[in-house]
């Protein structure tokens, strides 16, 4: 077999693997956070009758490994259970936050990426000279303002002084996609300056290692263009570094929006996951948890497969 | 006839230097360099390190490596002064008229671009061959270069072919642009003698056919005598002599040249094996850990007190596994490892403190082989304290002591690395090894970084401590010249196998093996015509067979 097949099929089976161990912290986690929930729904007046019918309709007098296998089997199946709280369905409720996150993360990251590629491709070009400072600086700072704050003054200025833009981003099936688009510009406009540091940063810097090879000094004395010597030859021996920083980001995008969400009232997987643990709906945090590890794992995955394929010397034996 | 091609005058070239704990400051590295190449015509730059040779070279391309700068003079390309030239204009120029060699080719190719696409693309870059044009070029280069394959060959990854395929591929790289000048820095530098003579031919042959004129940088006096129709000697940035190849090699007028011709002439008198050897390898067979085959097959030899056996061969002969078997890091899987008649353990974990110290090494690499942070007397005062106990003042008399036996002096106790020249260091080294008071030194290719002269002084040196302590040595090398100066036996290693084993005069006289044979006759001699001589030699005989 291709030994990059096996490479790639090992890193597959890890991260199963993987995905596997983090559904058991999650439920060991679940399990071990203080409170009940049959208390919880029926409240402080309930009679010991009502908590121990409620506990054995919802299965919380079974062994806990009992409840670990049912739940996971139901989730392999795409049965996430339902709602304590509402009785609603789980998977298609998440379903539907899950679909709006990741609109709000594609689009983010449709803008984000190639422009953080292109910055630090530019950056390099133009090295310890002012448009490299320029570049530093600004993403600098966008990084270090809390994404909170960003949000806010965007709010305050493109949405409510200039009415460019909706304050809150509630998109709904009605809506075409230039609507919806239009609903989401500020909290796009929030994650890409987000995450664009990380990701400009990284690639100068993997960029810059590789500059230091002696193959850019025979590039060089072929008589290239500073642009050409860096895309041509710098940028595919940096690829894998840059794409590991890029999918932390698409992740961080998936799962760390929470904050982003809350500021436009977006009807995403974070909102959702934080009303319910205030509510402490325990499937449904479950539920949230597995998905945003398959989420994180499987991104990471991607970035080591395409690292491996990246590497000409596992691509073409000798 | 107009101008010549190159013509560089009264060249300056300067560099910022850091010292450390000094404000930084410009040095000169090139000073008053003048000369003229006229099309077709090979000229020779050679010198030690820190000559600036390579710096003279890149100057031809306007280029400076680092922080590096032309500050005056004039270089003349095809009648116009480069250094003037604006960026665009520099472009055009490099890649196209004047092309580079670069030492290692390994280094130089990109590893994430098929060969191929490597090698046409100045021509591209600069429009001067169409796609299938430049293709075509570079396959007829690649068999005037004598690839394997030269059809299919760039098609392939840098990886996926040999360091000597490498540098050919370099070659046809910087001719494919069918440029007026090639720059050739060290281009054989980095392979092996028997490697080194076939890209040496294909080189010579490519440089004849396409009537390029090339700047052939080496440090090696033999391999530049070969290629070159002028030799220009350089010593720290300056020019010593300049004169046709015949004149240098036979005639120089210079006593430095004459000191770079008359190299490696140590007269060494072989001893006569005593009964009992110091060290006895014995049937050793070993592999690395995870891999499926013997690195080492059945190796037998011995080293006599006193005496010098060389371990001789190409990379990847096993030379230094050798090394590493004898010195406990790398367990024999059969054999065994007898020292002053008793066996040592085949584990580093199984030896005594005496054993440790009855065996030491010395490395290739002075610089990476010392701890920079330590200054001279530490590191030489280490195993003094280790194996001794020596402390203090005693210890301070014992460091000056060794710096006085490496010929160094105590002025450097108090030194530190960074602030010692390359052979200096390898000094440094060799008192470190001394300090144990050991029976056996292991030399593993110790004067290989080292240029030719420092070099030189190296070897006496050894050789004078080997009459004082009656110090054995077993000397790694892959250069048979260092071989004749200093061994009194000689086991030439091919493939992890003992092929030839015996003393110098048996090892080195006729009839030979054939790889002893391949390998002595492929050491570059400092005579003209020699390469012709070789090559016809081989294409007779392999017509015989």
């Amino acid at each position: 077999m291709h030994p990059i097949l096996i490479l790639v099929s090992q890193r597959i089976a890890l991260g199963l693997l993987l995905l596997w161990a983090a559904s058991v912290l999650i439920f060991a986690g679940t399990m071990i956070l203080p409170g009940d929930v049959a208390q919880s729904i029926l409240g402080q007046s309930a009679t010991p009758e009502a908590l121990a019918n409620l506990r054995a309709e919802l299965g919380l007098n079974d062994p806990p490994v009992t409840r670990y296998f049912n739940w996971l089997f139901g989730a392999l199946q795409g049965d996430l259970g339902v709602a304590l709280t509402n009785g609603q369905d789980i998977a298609e409720a998440l379903g539907r936050r899950l679909g709006n996150t990741l609109f709000l993360a594609f689009w983010a990251a449709i803008i984000a990426v190639p422009l953080a590629i292109f910055l630090g491709l530019l950056a390099v070009r133009y090295r310890n000279r002012w448009p490299d400072k320029a570049i530093s600086g600004v993403t600098l700072a966008s990084i270090s303002i809390p994404e909170f704050l960003i949000g806010y003054l965007l709010v305050y200025f493109v949405a409510v002084k200039l009415g460019w833009f909706s304050s809150v981003a509630m998109i709904n099936d009605s809506m075409s996609l230039g609507e919806k688009l239009s609903a989401i510009a500020l909290p796009v406009a929030v994650l890409v300056l987000v995450v664009l540091a990380h990701m400009m940063r990284m690639t100068r810097a993997a960029i810059l290692n590789v500059m230091q090879s002696a193959y850019i000094e025979t590039a060089e004395l072929k008589g290239l263009s500073g642009f050409n010597v860096i895309f041509r030859h710098a940028f595919p021996n940096a690829i894998s570094p840059i794409v590991n920083v890029v999918m932390l980001n698409l992740a961080y995008l998936v799962v760390g929006v929470v904050v982003v969400e809350v500021v436009f009232v977006y009807p995403g997987m974070g909102q959702y996951l934080v009303d319910h643990v205030s509510k402490r709906d325990v499937p449904v945090v479950q539920a949230c948890g597995l998905v945003f590890a398959a989420v994180y794992i499987g991104l990471n995955m991607v970035a080591d497969i395409v690292a491996i394929l990246s590497n000409p010397r596992l691509r073409h034996p000798k | 006839m107009g101008e010549p091609l190159l013509k560089v005058t009264d060249l300056k070239i300067e560099a910022t230097a850091y010292p450390p704990g000094e404000p930084p400051q410009d040095i000169t590295i090139v000073e008053g360099v003048s000369f003229a190449l006229e099309k077709g015509c090979v000229l020779g730059l050679i010198g030690e390190s820190g000559a600036g040779k390579s710096t003279i070279g890149l100057s031809a391309m306007a280029y400076g490596r680092g922080g590096v700068r032309i500050t005056g003079g004039e270089v003349r390309v095809n009648g116009r002064d480069i250094l003037r030239l604006g960026v665009r204009d520099l472009r055009r120029l490099r890649g196209a008229e004047v092309t580079y060699v670069a030492q290692s080719a390994a280094a130089a190719f990109n590893p994430a671009k098929r060969i191929m696409e490597q090698v046409i693309e100045a021509t591209l870059e600069h429009g001067r061959a169409s796609r299938s044009e430049a293709e075509a070029r570079a396959r007829a280069l690649f068999a005037t270069l004598g690839l394997p394959d030269p059809d299919t060959f760039g098609n392939r990854y840098p990886h996926q072919v040999s360091g000597g395929q490498l540098q050919r591929a370099m070659t046809a790289l910087a001719l494919c642009p069918q440029p007026d000048l090639v720059v050739f820095d060290e281009p054989t530098t980095a392979l092996d003698v028997t490697t080194q003579i076939d890209v040496l031919a294909a080189i010579k042959d490519a440089i004849r056919e396409t009537g390029v004129a090339a700047l052939y940088i080496t440090h090696d006096l033999a391999v530049v005598a070969q290629v070159s129709d002028e030799i220009m000697v350089l010593k720290g940035g300056k020019m010593v002599e300049h004169g046709a190849t015949d004149q240098i090699i036979n005639a120089p007028r210079e006593d430095y040249t004459r000191a770079l011709v008359s190299v490696r002439s140590i007269a060494h008198e072989e001893k006569v094996p005593t009964a009992d050897p110091v060290l006895r390898v014995e049937h050793v067979t070993a592999r690395y850990r995870g891999t499926s085959f013997d690195v080492l097959h059945d190796v037998t030899v011995e080293v006599h007190p006193g005496q010098t056996l060389a371990v001789v061969g190409e990379s990847g002969s096993g030379k230094s596994t050798l090394a590493r078997v004898i010195t406990g890091l790398l367990p024999p899987s059969d054999g065994q490892i007898r020292f002053a008649g008793r066996p040592l353990s085949s584990a580093l974990a199984g030896r005594s403190r005496e054993d440790l110290r009855e065996v030491q090494m010395i490395y290739q690499m002075a610089d990476v082989a010392m701890n920079p942070r330590q200054t001279v007397g530490t590191i030489i005062g280490r195993p003094l304290e280790f194996y001794f106990d020596l402390k203090g003042e005693a210890k301070r008399k014992r460091v000056a002591e060794l710096l006085d036996e490496i010929e160094m002096g105590k002025g450097f106790i108090d030194r530190y690395p960074a602030e010692l020249s390359g052979g200096q260091k390898q000094r440094v080294c060799i008192a470190r090894a001394l300090a144990a008071k050991p029976r056996l030194i292991i030399c593993d290719e110790v004067t290989s970084a080292l240029d030719p002269l420092v070099a030189d002084g190296i070897l006496k040196l050894l050789l004078n401590l080997q009459k004082v302590e009656n110090v054995a040595y077993l000397f790694i090398t892959h250069d048979l010249a260092t071989v004749r100066a200093i061994a009194d036996s000689i086991a030439v290693m091919y493939r992890g196998r003992v092929v030839r084993y015996g003393t110098k005069s048996e090892v080195l006289a006729p009839p030979f093996d054939d790889y002893t044979d391949l390998l002595l006759s492929s050491v570059p001699e400092m005579k003209l015509g020699w390469l012709e001589d070789v090559i016809a030699h081989r294409k007779m005989e392999s017509a015989g067979n």
